[in-house]
């Protein structure tokens, strides 16, 4: 399992020497959206619609924070179950976004997107929101500001730690570690 | 009569909420702590050392713990010889709530079923609470307090066995709906497990189950030799931290067990994340 630096935009250069397990610190530019934002963002790319922000190579983030304090950037900004955004990430990864971060399992059909378009399923620790949340230098709503917490943020990161959950060649970290240290009885 | 002044109950609920969006329960931390210890497994080693790491720093910094604040959720005890002088208790419980998660910068997460409008500026900021009261002897309010997130909760599930059921049946569900649950709801977990009652009851007393303090064991030798099984066939299941694969996949299994109709077996299972945040305090 090895660690790499890596900053956004990703290419599939970057994405294919990635394996399940790796830690991987993340910098510069990542975009937070949730089921709402996703919604509203697949609908804007099958009517042929211009999106609020460029998916070529770009990192989503499944995440509502809290309401920052002031002076921060932002509140605790841990993140969300991404099953929920499964029917909605294979067209992003059609369509140039090269990863995610989430936590928890994703679906076949998320997986195979991944193997068919380099797109790499990062895992961050859940409920680790204040940690996480502090290495977000800047945020900014770029669409949706009706939803909240659900808002699109356009946010910059340094040194965002996350895991390699599902690669480029099909592997899935959840099911070897799961595997591995599963008792039989 | 003992009188309470509804401001005192309001300052009480409003204390507990901020305290607890920070504050990990000392009993939480020390469970992750010989967690963490124990894991055999390097990459779930690592996950709950971020856990505890990020409780250091929202504990220094009076930030929230996670981003998901949780439903405020209650177990109030009221004495029969007292009462609230100023205004109802319920209300009293939702203002305090309010105003804990707005001056505390947590998140506001109560919407509709279905338009999902979030409730802050209509209902109230995260409300209204989720409170379940009781009335007891004395002159006394005891509020029990939880911040219930939303992922563990999406993966809790209810169920009525025929009585043949037994414990077997019982055990068996338990492993079956933490199995699927994978790592969706956040492991290290605690088990809150629901067994007798009617079918709303044992659901009730799941959720109860999960405000016990971590390092206690069940006072029934029956239920909490029952509670050590289920958590030996957790763990065995090989989730780990985070879903990543390991050996602590369950901190512990808490059962809440009551009569019930002889037709029936209800049980219950609600699953709290690694977030454990439960407070209480006597007025």
């Amino acid at each position: 399992m090895a660690t790499y630096t890596l900053t956004t935009p990703l290419t599939s250069e970057d994405t294919k020497k990635l394996v399940a397990g790796d830690t991987v610190l993340l910098n510069g530019t990542i975009y937070t959206a949730r089921d709402a934002a996703h919604k509203k963002l697949v609908d804007l790319i099958e009517a042929g619609e211009e999106l609020p922000f460029d998916l070529e190579g770009s990192i989503i983030y499944f995440v509502g924070p809290t309401p920052p304090k002031p002076g921060d950037p932002i509140g605790s900004a841990g993140p969300t179950t991404s099953y929920r955004m499964d029917t909605y990430s294979p067209t992003m990864l059609k369509n140039g976004s090269k990863g995610m971060i989430g936590k928890g399992n994703r679906n076949q059909a998320v997986k195979d997107a991944c193997v068919e378009y380099d797109g790499i399923y990062f895992g961050a620790t859940g409920g680790a929101g204040a940690l996480l949340g502090k290495q977000i230098r800047s945020a900014e709503v770029i669409a949706y500001p009706e939803l909240g917490p659900e808002a699109v943020r356009k946010i910059t990161v340094e040194n965002f730690p996350v895991t390699v959950v599902n690669d480029t060649k099909g592997n899935d970290l959840y099911q070897m570690g799961r595997e591995q240290y599963e008792v039989k009885s | 009569m003992r009188e309470i002044e509804f401001d005192v109950v309001v300052k009480a609920v409003k204390d507990m909420i901020m305290h607890c969006g920070t504050d990990l329960p000392q009993d939480t931390y020390d469970a992750l702590e010989t967690a963490m210890e124990n894991e055999k497994s390097p990459v779930s080693k690592e996950v709950i050392r971020q856990i505890l790491e990020n409780a250091n720093i929202a504990k220094d910094e009076k930030r929230p713990l996670c981003q998901d604040t949780g439903l405020a959720v209650f177990f109030v005890n009221v004495g029969e010889e007292v009462r609230i002088n100023g205004g109802l208790l319920r209300d009293a419980i939702n203002k305090g709530t309010a105003q804990g998660y707005e001056e505390g910068y947590l998140r506001a997460s109560t919407c509709e079923p279905f338009s999902r409008a979030n409730l802050k500026d209509t209902v109230g900021y995260n409300l209204p609470a989720i409170i379940h009261f009781d009335i007891v002897a004395g002159d006394k309010i005891d509020i029990e307090y939880a911040a219930k997130g939303g992922g563990s909760e999406n993966v809790s599930r209810a169920r009525v066995f025929p009585p043949a059921a037994g414990k077997d049946g019982i055990v068996a569900y338990v492993k079956e709906v933490i199995s699927d649950a994978g790592g969706n709801p956040c492991p290290p977990i605690t088990v809150g497990v629901g067994i007798g009652g009617t079918f709303e009851k044992a659901c009730i007393s799941s959720k109860h189950a999960l405000f016990r303090n971590l390092e206690t064991k069940n006072p029934d030798p029956e239920m909490a030799e029952l509670e050590e099984r289920m958590l030996t066939e957790i763990n065995n299941l090989g989730i780990g931290a985070m879903g990543m694969g390991g050996t602590k996949t369950a901190l512990a299994v808490h059962i809440e067990s009551n009569p019930c109709h002889i037709a029936s077996l209800p049980v219950s299972v609600n699953v709290q994340c690694h977030s454990s945040r439960h407070t209480h305090i006597t007025i």
